[in-house]
């Protein structure tokens, strides 16, 4: 058993646990009961999945053929920076398109923030007002 | 046992992407569904990488690289129409 023997279990081992991974997911997916909690469960274990099997896929490749493929460390890197942004963009889509939150949950923190800061801005509006017609 | 291994891999991802479709037609509001979707051409990146390790080619790491790019560029799409009803906007009058 030479190390390139090693080096392909390895990489085949990771590739079994980017799938056991990518079913914990699906778990998460199909059990949560919100979107927020769903896309919580959806984007962070998928997306180490992709990253364990892209990294057993990059190992495979160089253990049997000596072959660096760049984009496939291309590949990784995008996965890497992209899932999270794709991620926090939809929930803030759903949560200002008024998606309801679950029946269980304690508070919408984001909610508070936005009533209070609507508050703010409606109080300093009148003085506004006033202060230009005392100048005027 | 290697090609074993990763076939067992390659049913994981294909049963995730089954539970994927089924939360996309069955999701009671729009961002469900493209959470789903998003999660579908993630885990069909991850088993094009699979494939091509099984049958040795080198054919495909495009096919990787291409689908990472669609499928953000698709979820930024979705979120913006869920968002504010239109994707490109043409007056800027902000």
């Amino acid at each position: 058993m030479n190390a390139d023997t090693i080096v392909e279990y390895v990489a085949a081992i990771l590739m079994v646990t980017g799938g056991i991974m990518s079913v914990v997911s699906a778990i998460g997916i199909i059990r949560l009961p919100d979107v927020y909690t769903r896309s919580h469960a959806a984007t962070k274990s998928s997306t180490l999945a992709v990253l364990l099997s892209l990294l057993g896929a990059f190992l495979y490749f160089w253990a049997v053929d000596r072959f660096i493929s760049v984009r496939l460390l291309l590949g990784i890197i995008f996965v890497f920076l992209t899932a999270p942004v794709a991620g926090h963009v939809i929930i803030r889509a759903a949560h200002r398109s008024g998606v309801r939150l679950a029946d269980i949950s304690q508070g919408d923190e984001l909610e508070e923030a936005k009533e209070a800061r609507k508050e703010k801005e409606a109080k300093r509006k009148p003085e506004k007002e006033n202060e230009s017609r005392s100048d005027g | 046992m290697v090609k074993i291994l990763m076939l067992i891999s390659l049913v994981l991802f294909s049963f995730t992407i089954l539970i994927a479709v089924y939360r996309i037609i069955k999701g009671p509001s729009k961002p469900d569904r493209v959470i789903a979707l998003d999660m579908i051409g993630v885990n069909l990146l991850a088993s094009i990488a699979v494939v091509s390790c099984i049958l040795l080619t080198k054919a495909f790491m495009e096919v990787i690289l291409i689908l990472g790019i669609l499928s953000f560029i698709g979820t930024i799409a979705f979120s913006k129409y869920i968002e504010r009803g239109i994707i490109v906007e043409r007056r800027h009058n902000r």
